[in-house]
């Protein structure tokens, strides 16, 4: 029974960097009305231009604000020069592009910084909290930042003119036009915005995970399983659904016998594609309708 | 409100479904005969390394066909294909492993079998669009190597080690080399498999599965059953990309789980956007390109060849937005001396 | 008929002439070369993983090609440049046997060298055996790559998994018989190498291990396989896993109030790599071996050896983070093979060089005293000694005699 229990703190503990991924996923997904797989290089990339303004001396908060601010405007210039010259080339070939753009990040991050893991350092201490440190002070402090995060999005899609307009952009760029909206500039926020949550998550993520430039392949697809598990279409959902996958995927590894462990990665295979078969909005999503 | 905009009105003015450029060169003999022609004669006139590039470049073509068939034609996103050419592989290197099956007889078996695989992959995918079936078929790519390393399948698998193949000689004594043979060999398949592709396409099942694509409501409006083409789509798709798969392991004569990751899938679909979306023998240039240009980056910079070639990527996709298709339209075209705007 | 009786007697006299000649041959200290080695150069062929998952390794080759123009700017070898090609295989099977080729059949190397990864190096085995191209000093410790009898043309360089397993076992059986051994281990080759040389170590001890608990490389973090242990009752953790995964084993144990004895494996115990991610109070009291010189351990301050590895680094790879183990790695068997080709002399056939490679007895000075290369015709492990170390909480501090771990025939 003890053993339950601490499987299940450490499930929420690990589910909370799922979590912060998911809401990354999410959110870009609202503003850009694209999923971006390049979201974990992106990410990635951006915690270690923070890890490297910290070891030019710079104290964390300052890096961390630096960080945010030079990340939103990467990803208004993705938008801008990778993205706009080919905005009317068929679906694939933006994916295409995504490739490319990981492949450059990854890449570029490798050259710059090496493939030796980093330690990346946390606010919030690293002090064991409650049940015999099953859950630290930096995983809480992560919970608390993601769960900031969501409420300030929520806000702003929900009751700001700009956020309506980024979600109208995204979701019907031909409508939008039609009353007004900008939706050159609003896919370019979206990105920017897209790229600032990743960093975000990126740089609660690192302490735990350590900084290397491989470091978000693993996270990534527990993300997206959080994500599509709490509905493409809810911030919320998202976060709950990335606890929800950290406690099932620890639980499995712990009690299936013998191939529990290497069963993990299929376990999250299957959380989505039963999800996505059997309740495609999540567990908060909205349903999608298709219009004839 | 502001007036309309000149970008409004062109909006609107847009198709809702973006055209699949098929540049029609079938009238031209010369234009099939004389890449053939070639393509036969050129083992005997390179280095056995090269023809062993080649052969891999046949390999991968017919692996985008098989993706181009399910996300071309019938526009159902796929980025879980590694999953097929894995299971093909696999098959094939069981069978030749541990049955001595002969390498030839592999292919059907392994096309049967992804066959089966992707019909059932595919049923549950019905209810899946867009983003949700590449999220699903993502999963699906991401978790396959971890199938294969399953311990209670190790005996069958091989497990982490993987298996190791023998190459096949040239039979009845024919004055080849092994590389040589296989090049044939593989040519022949692909041959017959781009036929037999080009010919689906142009008949009426293609035509359902392009319907299927442009427009599902009209096409199942005009009676055409979407549940049971889609699903065998999937099962089409994931034949070619098993046979591939089969073909690939004999050529490299070694499977292992990490052969089979992710970043294939990847690799077939740049493949496929490169050639050209919705055009069969495009996936010879995409092929090509996915063999190729990753060696070209890393002569350029070692450290930074995968940066390169993402550029390189990106640069093309500039250039050709659909790819060689879109390069060879534009090229006939103006060969019959039509106006392009 | 007269005519004939003098051609007869001519073609006599060539042909004894000839024959005199040719067992005289040996006398001339001839050249022999295969494809690759040229009286000016010796092609040596190399593939790393300079991209995808397993980047973090290339260093190996550069400090290896950084040796290599240290050894042609002091005059090469008997005169010979070596002309060092390395690809990049991404640590994919079918790109190394592609690049495999390309360096065998269109760059026509001597031999490869220092292929990097056990997928990578089972993938080309047979086919560098089937052309019978030395494949030498392969870079993993996979006990599989030092079998003469079925594979001749294929030899491991560092201390084989199974080995360090069996001196695991040894050192436990001694110092702590009733001990309870969890392991944490990656679920792949390596890891189960080193898993059954400790169990091969332990004979009929085995039942000491109480816990087995894989980790895949997908897998985010390993917390909850570490909580699984510590809830085995376990006394004893042996930590089999890459540096990453060790760096974060070894932060949570200490996270969750666990104390048990920690060995952690060859692999992973890079002070700057592993235990400064993990924290060096957590890390303090850790166990592991080593058989190479820590560059970052003062000890060495006035080594000789150490003065000469340091100088290289400083004139031939500048950039080269000395606190990565891998570069002492590099070094050392860039110069086992530059040994190897100078014992060739001027016979620079490939079975020759097998056969000198077969035939080592080596001291390097950045290797630990009392550890030294070795090879036999049926003994294909140049390295299999390990000597115990402890973390102290600045640096690791060897103790201990110098163990064997022969793996049997």
């Amino acid at each position: 029974m003890e053993l339950l229990l601490q499987q299940i703190l450490a499930g929420l503990a690990t589910g909370t960097i799922y979590a912060c991924i998911a809401l990354a996923i999410v959110m870009t997904y609202q503003a850009i009305g694209h999923l971006n797989f390049a979201q974990g290089e992106m990410a990635m990339f951006s915690t270690f231009i923070a890890w490297q303004l910290t070891q030019w001396g710079a104290p964390y908060w300052v890096a961390f604000f630096v960080t945010v601010a030079v990340s939103f405007a990467g990803g208004v210039l993705i938008e801008l020069i990778v993205l706009r010259p080919i905005q009317h080339a068929p679906v694939l070939s933006h994916v295409a592009v995504f490739i490319g753009l990981l492949a450059i990040l990854n890449s570029l991050a490798g050259f710059l910084w090496d493939f030796n893991v980093k330690p990346f350092p946390t606010p919030f201490g690293t002090a064991p909290l409650f049940a015999n440190g099953f859950i630290d002070a930096h995983q809480a402090g992560m919970i608390a930042v993601t769960l900031f995060l969501l409420a300030f999005l929520y806000v702003f899609f929900r009751f700001t003119r700009v956020g309506l307009a980024m979600r109208a952009a995204a979701h019907d760029p031909v409508s939008a036009r039609l009353v007004g909206i900008r939706v050159g500039w609003m896919t370019a926020l979206g990105w920017g915005m897209a790229a600032a949550i990743g960093a975000i998550a990126g740089m609660m993520i690192a302490p735990v995970v350590f900084l290397e430039p491989n470091m978000m392949l693993g996270v990534l697809l527990y993300g997206f399983a959080g994500a599509v598990l709490g509905g493409l279409t809810s911030p919320a959902g998202a976060v709950i659904g990335g606890l929800i996958v950290g406690v099932i995927e620890n639980l499995a590894g712990t009690f299936i016998p013998v191939i529990g462990g290497e069963l993990k990665l299929t376990i999250a295979l299957a959380i989505i594609v039963v999800v996505l078969v059997m309740k495609p909005q999540g567990l908060l999503g909205r349903p999608v309708l298709h219009r004839v | 409100m502001p007036a309309p905009s000149e970008e409004m009105i062109e909006a609107i003015a847009e198709p809702a479904v973006p055209e699949v450029p098929a540049p029609r060169l079938v009238g031209h003999r010369g234009v099939i005969f004389a890449p053939l022609a070639i393509a036969l004669v050129l083992p005997f006139l390179v280095q056995s390394f090269l023809t062993f590039q080649l052969t891999l470049v046949l390999v991968y073509a017919i692996a985008i066909i098989g993706l181009n068939l399910l996300t071309g034609f019938n526009g159902q996103f796929s980025l879980g294909h590694s999953a097929f050419y894995a299971l093909g592989a696999y098959v094939a290197a069981m069978l030749m492993d541990k049955v001595n099956f002969p390498y030839a007889a592999t292919l059907p078996v392994a096309g049967i079998a992804c066959f089966v695989f992707g019909f059932l992959f595919g049923l549950p995918a019905l209810r899946l669009e867009g983003v949700y079936l590449a999220l699903a078929t993502f999963a699906l790519a991401v978790a396959t190597p971890q199938i294969l390393k399953l311990s209670p399948l190790e005996y069958w698998t091989g497990g982490v080690q993987g298996i190791v193949i023998s190459k096949p000689d040239a039979p009845y004594g024919l004055p080849l080399t092994q590389d040589q043979w296989l090049y044939f060999f593989t040519l022949l398949v692909t041959v017959i498999m781009t036929l037999l592709a080009h010919n689906l396409v142009a008949s009426r099942t293609g035509r359902a599965m392009m319907a299927i694509r442009d427009n599902p409501t009209a096409a199942r409006s005009m009676g055409i059953n979407i549940a049971l083409y889609k699903s065998l789509t999937f099962g089409v798709s994931a034949l070619y990309t098993g046979v591939a798969g089969a073909l690939g392991a004999i050529v490299v004569q070694f499977v292992a789980p990490d052969s089979f990751t992710f970043f294939l899938s990847i690799t077939l679909l740049v493949g496929l956007v490169v050639g050209g979306v919705g055009w069969i023998p495009g996936a010879f240039f995409g092929g090509a390109f996915v063999l190729f240009v990753p060696n070209f980056a890393e002569s350029i910079s070692k450290g930074l060849s995968g940066a390169v070639y993402g550029v390189m990527i990106i640069l093309l996709i500039f250039m050709l937005p659909t790819g060689a298709a879109g390069l060879v339209r534009a090229v006939t075209q103006r060969l019959r001396g039509q106006n392009i705007r | 008929m007269r005519n004939a009786s003098h051609c007869l007697r001519a073609a006599a006299i060539a042909s004894i002439a000839g024959a005199v000649l040719a067992t005289a041959s040996p006398a001339f200290a001839q050249k022999k070369y295969d494809t690759g080695a040229t009286d000016a150069e010796l092609k040596i062929g190399n593939i790393m993983p300079y991209s995808g998952p397993a980047s973090a390794y290339a260093v190996i080759g550069k400090t290896e090609a950084a040796f290599f123009n240290k050894v042609n700017a002091e005059g090469g070898i008997n005169g010979r440049k070596i002309n060092f090609i390395s690809y990049d295989d991404g640590y994919s099977p079918p790109k190394a046997v592609e690049q495999a080729r390309k360096l065998v059949e269109s760059d026509g190397v001597l031999l490869i060298f220092q292929s990097l990864g056990t997928p990578s190096n089972s993938a080309i085995m047979k086919y560098m055996n089937a052309k019978k191209v030395p494949q030498l000093f392969v870079a993993t410790g996979a006990t599989k790559f030092g079998d003469p009898k079925d594979f001749p043309w294929t030899m491991g360089w560092q201390p084989n998994y199974q080995s360090e397993g069996r001196i695991y076992a040894k050192y436990l059986m001694e110092n702590h018989p009733n001990g309870k051994i969890g392991i944490l281990f990656q679920n792949d080759d390596y890891g189960k190498d080193v898993m059954k040389g400790l169990k091969d170590g332990l004979g009929d001890k085995t039942s000491m291990i109480i816990a087995e608990v894989p980790y895949e490389t997908s897998d985010p973090t390993v917390d909850s396989q570490i909580v699984k242990l510590k809830a085995s009752g376990a006394d004893i953790f042996l930590n089999i896993a890459t540096p990453k995964f060790a760096a974060q084993a070894i932060k949570k144990v200490a996270e969750i109030g666990w104390k048990p004895l920690q060995i952690v494996n060859n692999v992973s115990n890079s002070l700057g790599g592993v235990l400064v991610p993990a924290g060096l109070d957590n890390a303090t009291g850790v166990l592991s071996t080593a058989y190479y010189k820590d560059a970052t351990d003062p000890t060495w301050k006035d080594d000789p050896g150490f003065k000469a590895w340091s100088e290289f680094m400083d004139k031939y790879y500048p950039d080269g983070n000395r606190t990565d183990g891998n570069t002492v790695y590099g070094y050392l068997v860039g110069q086992t093979l530059v040994q190897v080709l100078k014992q060739c002399g001027d016979d620079l056939t490939r079975e020759n060089v097998m056969k000198q490679a077969a035939n080592l007895k080596l001291d390097l000075d950045m290797l630990l005293p009392g550890i030294s290369v070795h090879t036999t015709p049926t003994s294909f492990y140049p390295l299999q000694q390990l000597q115990m170390e402890k973390f102290d909480g600045t640096r690791w501090q060897r103790f201990g005699p110098v163990i064997s771990g022969e793996v049997g025939g």
